[in-house]
């Protein structure tokens, strides 16, 4: 019997086992909206813009490990993909967008709401594809879907002209997809292995840096074991966050620009670095000729292009996390003897120094609310048992530092791209891919107002997401670098007039909440996490605060900047001294 | 250090490829001294000969991020290897009559072709590796170059013996 193109995207999703697609009708795809109208089986959450569907596929691909899928019109639909595609393939997100596109024969024509979509998201996707045929659309599909998730993940694009989604054919899902050109390589060079597990039994100050490919690959539970294993510290960088618990003796939280003090002074210190899942990205190295200058580097990670390109290292093992580490973990289970804690007491002790010296800190004030009080606040009232979305910038950096995530897949930020706008329309996403589990998005005022036409989307669907917008009326990140580095010459970072957020919540529909004064803080969480309705919570805090520690962009990650005034109040800090 | 690199792709023969490696280069800031690109035996796979030139690091990525594109099949850099490379260059000269003897001796003993000729002007057929072509043209220079067209090198590994 024959379907049309329309109807075979339809089956080729359910056959993928997708439940959602977050889209936007527009002209070409009216064939395909009509059969979505129709079917039972999958649901399209209706945004209020495209690029809020993509970021919500993206998180709903985050917050699970299954694909995101997303469907646009042509033109302006399909342009406004751009950035969530970027987004997503900086973090090596799996994803799937369908675009809808002119009929065939007007390709090329500049017809009304034609964009050459293919050619302008090539690189910013893994792979994207125009289908011409509709004989070859299911394949395509098949295709896209096992180019997204494996090896290194990524965003892959569909461009469907109008007449391949009426066309009619025969439906035949593809029994296997055979690429030649495409073999990712699993498995890490079991002698290359070997020596890694030799270094590290042998290294006396190791570390071990762990990136997004732990949480993409489901390799935590054999990064613990390593760590445990053989009594290695573990920093992860802010994709990795959650792939390591927070709450673990061996974690030394972020490293980099804004990372702990005792994580770079580690990797600094190191003699052994062990990369796992990451790729060195300029947040997480400083300069670069200066980082880890006394460490042998072991670097694992499936994209063979990531090593070696921006750090030259000793033992290069392309393969995925979880089946490189789970065959290191069997070789060093050989090999252990009595006196591993004896070998790395020395290195233990001089971190727990560092940790002691210089944690984490800020200066509390009964007056005004400090916005990493509220981050405390929000992680103390939920036990940590939330999915946390943030936006870029401060409010970024704040969830990372002062939230604690025990598990993956429950922090959600865009890390390679730093797209603003991304952390509401993701708990979104995720909070549909997770009706059970409670979804904050930790925002700024800035960023907030980048995607906040997403509400009605919240409202609508009755996704119970909560946001804190963490008000200074500043792009804070950019007034930051301005007051340290550009002489306070405050250009175009004050936002001046920043909507009232109660009012903005209310119109949606939805709930707004204030707090002014730091006694205010907790009611408003504890009542916004009442309500079964999405909610906006006000924070207005502290204009002034800043993010620490800091390494000025471009200097080695041991020179760091500090709060002076916080530590001079700090109670743990004067418990030191 | 710098060198100069000759790079053959084998890559899946659809639309686009072209764009994605040469999008690659522009992307990440390598440089494409030439590129050509044919058919092979098998009409599914298209060669793509790249000259390029980097220090080891750069060329190294680019071996590598060429080898992540989808539809690459097989990349191979042909510093290392014993190969043969040639280039076909078109040229125009307009001699002076006394000069036109010697022009036609040039060509001959450069193993050259006159492809065109009109009352003023030579067109000359060149091939050969780029050392050889840049000798002839430097012999060509006080003849009057009208023109000159260059192809994209191509180059092919020796057979191991």
């Amino acid at each position: 019997m024959k379907i049309s193109g329309s109807e075979i995207v339809l089956e080729c999703l359910k056959k993928e086992g997708v439940k959602h697609i977050f889209g936007y009708p527009g002209g070409v795809v009216l064939h395909l909206f009509d059969h979505i109208y129709k079917d039972k089986d999958i649901q399209l959450i209706l945004t209020r813009h495209e690029q809020g569907a993509t970021h919500m596929a993206d998180a709903y691909s985050r917050s699970t490990g299954e694909v995101g899928v997303a469907l646009v019109t042509s033109g302006p639909g399909a342009t406004n993909t751009v950035t969530g595609l970027a987004t997503a393939a900086m973090d090596s997100i799996p994803m799937v967008v369908f675009s809808g596109q002119v009929p065939t024969m007007l390709i090329g024509n500049d017809a009304f709401q034609e964009a050459d979509i293919v050619g302008i998201t090539r690189p910013c996707t893994k792979y994207n594809y125009l289908v011409k045929d509709v004989q070859e659309l299911a394949y395509t599909i098949k295709e896209a879907f096992h180019i997204a998730r494996s090896g290194r993940p990524g965003p892959v694009l569909i461009d469907l002209p109008r007449d391949i989604t009426a066309a009619m054919t025969e439906f035949v899902w593809p029994a296997e997809i055979n690429l030649r050109s495409y073999n990712p390589t699993f498995e890490g060079n079991r002698w290359m292995i070997e020596k890694a597990a030799q270094m590290i039994i042998k290294a006396k100050r190791p570390v071990i840096i762990a990136g997004g490919g732990i949480i993409s690959s489901g390799a935590s539970d054999e990064l613990r074991e390593l760590a445990e294993l053989s009594g290695v510290p573990v920093t992860t960088t802010l994709m990795g966050i959650g792939g390591f618990p927070s709450t673990h003796y061996l974690n030394l939280g972020m490293p980099g620009m804004h990372g702990t003090y005792y994580a770079n002074m580690a990797i600094q210190s190191a003699d052994l670095l062990v990369a796992v899942g990451m790729r060195f990205d300029d947040r997480v190295t400083g300069k670069v000729d200066a980082f880890a200058p006394n460490a042998e580097i072991i670097h694992i990670d499936i994209d063979p292009t990531s090593i070696r390109k921006n750090v030259d290292v000793d033992v290069p093992i392309v393969g995925d996390c979880k089946r490189v580490i789970t065959v290191l973990n069997s070789v060093i289970r050989g090999e252990v003897s009595n006196q591993w804690e004896e070998i790395r007491r020395a290195w233990m002790r001089q971190i727990d120094e560092w940790k002691r010296l210089r944690p984490l800190s800020y200066n509390y004030s009964p007056d005004v609310i400090k916005p990493q009080y509220v981050v405390e606040k929000l992680y103390e009232i939920t036990a940590g048992e939330a999915i946390i979305t943030t936006e870029v910038g401060q409010n970024q950096m704040w969830a990372a530092q002062f939230f604690k995530y025990d598990k993956p897949r429950t922090f959600l930020s865009s890390g390679g791209l730093g797209t603003m706008g991304y952390g509401f329309p993701a708990a979104i996403g995720a909070q549909v891919a997770n009706p059970d589990k409670l979804v904050i998005d930790i925002a700024g005022d800035g960023s907030i107002q980048m995607n906040i036409q997403e509400l009605a989307t919240a409202v609508i669907y009755k996704l119970p997401v909560k946001v804190a917008i963490l008000n200074n009326r500043y792009l804070g990140m950019v007034r930051q670098w301005q007051e340290l580095f550009y002489g306070e010459r405050y250009s175009h970072s004050n936002l001046d007039v920043v909507p009232d957020f109660v009012k903005v919540a209310e119109a949606y529909g939805a709930v707004g909440l204030r707090a002014e004064k730091p006694s205010e803080v907790e009611p408003v969480i504890r009542e916004a996490l009442k309500v079964n309705r999405p909610v906006f919570m006000d924070f207005v805090v502290d204009w002034k605060e800043k993010v620490y520690p800091m390494v000025p962009a471009g200097a080695p990650i041991d020179q760091m900047l500090f709060d002076k005034e916080a530590e001079k109040d700090d109670k743990k800090l004067k418990l030191v001294k | 250090m710098m060198k100069k690199h000759t790079i053959s792709i084998l890559v899946e023969n659809k639309f686009g490829v072209l764009s994605r490696v040469s999008g690659l280069f522009s992307g990440r800031g390598y440089n494409i001294e030439s590129i050509s690109v044919g058919e092979t035996l098998d009409k599914n796979i298209s060669v793509m000969t790249i000259v390029t030139h980097g220090d080891d690091i750069i060329v190294e990525q680019i071996t590598k991020q060429l080898n992540k594109l989808i539809d690459v099949i097989k990349v191979q850099d042909l510093y290392e290897t014993d190969h043969v490379e040639r280039e076909m260059v078109l040229i125009k000269v307009s001699p002076k009559i006394e000069q036109k003897s010697e022009v036609l001796r040039l060509t001959e003993i450069f193993r050259g072709k006159v492809v065109d000729s009109s009352q003023k002007t030579y067109t000359i057929e060149i091939t050969g590796d780029e050392k050889k072509i840049d000798a002839f043209l430097e012999l060509m220079k006080p003849m009057g170059v009208k023109e000159f067209i260059c192809s994209g090198k191509i180059a092919i590994a020796r057979e191991k013996k």
